[in-house]
């Protein structure tokens, strides 16, 4: 056997080559990321629609405006109730379920596309690097949409609840109000929101991803889904 | 002295499924030259596409050694096995693999970028390979929107991006009709014999016969027989006579 020269050691590409593939990617599959998306967007709207109405009813009661309906008394006393921090937490759990399950399937479907870019050169890292980027952005869009949708869904119901004075003390940013009670704001929960979803989503997708850039080519290239 | 590019010692793989044991390759010794056509025959599930796994470091072996350009590739780490992928082996399958998401050309650039190959460069490239397999026209088409024998012809081009010595083929007919395989049949051959790339091809498509240079007929995980071109040339007549 002759004398040949010695297989070399992959390189690792350029952070921007792949953001390039996986916006790409994203562009294409865009209908499906929608899909995708769509339990992050669901998860992220109902947390902050159940925060802001929080803080809404929390800044109107600091201004002395009462609520047609809730009591104020008790209100003002709790500041932020049992039954929405039940339903914050609820709200969140939701999220996480929803986008973890989505991110599984997501990255199940793309098998075969793994084993591929395998066979073309691509390093395990690469692969999961792609699909943290991918879950990233998608996290951090569907959350916004999410969260803007939630945003309306309060802003209606407060508007229900104390007309137009809802934007004379609409709370926006954050405050700190004489009696102590602190206010994150609108502002602050959006972006918390959209931070909330690209975490989780890219929490959901690193398990299945790096254990699907570990498979042999020949294995997760079998795989039909 | 031939020049060996693969090489296969006693090469066994077994797929444990439950407590079932099922021994796709049984022992494999086969030496490839450099330069060569071989098509690997043999019924299906008889273990072609295992052995072109083993040989194209697309799964490792459960025991016996595989050999490429001398090297042992059980002794390679993690990153020398995805170069090798990237620069030595050019793949291509029966159902194409392509990437859905990225057009033929980017495909063909996919396994340059991989390489770490500047754009320009890279570009100009996958225009070059994508006309010589005769889709210049059709380079900015995503996958979905090709027929099955333009696709196989983008996975040619693909393969080809990096310059491999070595084009190891899957049934790349199987899914084409006879027209249509015969072109392809023809291209790789172009390849073998133009570029002298070594052709692995597993296949059970009897127009690959007349190409190759020799058959290893491969039957329940074992190399049955080995033929020469010779030896096939007489009986390409008898199969030219059935059609
Ligand atoms: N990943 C796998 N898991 C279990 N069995 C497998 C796997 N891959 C192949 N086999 C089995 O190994 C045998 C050989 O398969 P294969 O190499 O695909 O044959 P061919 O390509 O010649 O049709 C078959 O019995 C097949 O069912
Ligand atoms: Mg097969």
């Amino acid at each position: 056997m002759q004398q040949q020269t010695p297989i070399e050691e992959q390189i690792d590409l350029p952070f921007v080559e792949s953001l390039r593939i996986s916006f790409q990617s994203l562009k294409i599959r865009f209908g499906r990321s929608i899909i995708t998306t769509a339990g992050i967007t669901l998860g992220i709207a109902f947390l902050v629609s159940v925060w802001t109405n929080n803080e809404i009813e929390l800044a109107l009661q600091e201004s002395g405006r009462s609520s047609a309906i809730t009591n104020l008394d008790e209100a003002a006393e709790q500041g932020i109730s049992t039954k929405d921090i039940w339903l914050i937490i609820m709200s969140l759990i939701v999220c996480v379920v929803g986008i973890a399950n989505s991110m599984l399937m997501a990255v199940t479907e793309r098998f075969r596309e793994i084993g591929t870019m395998k066979c073309l050169g691509a390093l395990d890292g690469f692969v999961v690097r792609l699909f943290l980027l991918e879950s990233g952005f998608q996290g951090f869009a569907g959350a916004l949409i999410g969260a803007l949708i939630g945003l309306l869904g309060a802003v209606v119901l407060g508007l229900k609840n104390y007309g137009l004075d809802l934007f004379f003390y609409f709370p926006l940013l954050p405050a700190q109000h004489e009696n102590g009670a602190f206010q994150l704001g609108v502002l602050l929960i959006i972006l918390f929101g959209c931070i909330l979803g690209m975490i989780l989503a890219i929490i959901g997708s690193s398990f299945p991803a790096w254990r699907a850039a570990k498979l042999p080519p020949a294995e997760a290239m079998r795989t039909e889904v | 002295m031939p020049d060996i590019v693969v090489k296969t010692e006693d090469v066994v793989k077994e797929y444990r499924m439950g407590s079932n044991v099922l021994r796709a390759l049984d022992g494999i010794n086969i030496e490839i030259e450099r330069g060569e056509y071989i098509s690997l025959m043999g019924p299906s599930g008889s273990g072609k596409s295992t052995l072109f796994n083993m040989i194209g470091a697309l799964d490792r072996p459960t025991e016996g050694e595989v050999y490429i350009d001398g090297q042992n590739m059980s002794h390679l780490s993690q990153r020398q096995i995805a170069a090798f992928r990237c620069h030595r082996v050019g793949y291509i399958f029966q159902s194409y693999n392509l990437l859905n998401v990225r057009t033929a050309h980017g495909n063909v650039t996919l396994p340059m970028i991989f390489a770490g190959i500047p754009e320009k460069e890279r570009n100009e490239k996958a225009e070059k390979l994508l006309d010589m397999v005769g889709l210049g026209d059709r380079m900015y088409h995503l996958p979905d929107e090709l027929s099955g024998g333009q696709r196989q012809r983008v996975a040619i081009a693909r393969a080809l991006a990096n310059d491999p010595s070595i084009v190891l083929a899957d049934e790349p007919t199987a899914n084409l009709d006879t027209i249509t395989g015969r072109e392809i049949i023809d291209l790789i051959k172009k390849l073998n014999t133009g570029q002298g790339v070594t052709v692995i091809s597993a296949t059970h498509d009897l127009k690959m016969l007349d190409v190759s240079d020799r058959i290893v007929d491969i039957r329940d995980g074992l190399v049955e027989r080995i033929r020469n071109r010779d030896e096939i040339e007489i009986e390409v007549g008898e199969v030219g006579g059935h059609e």
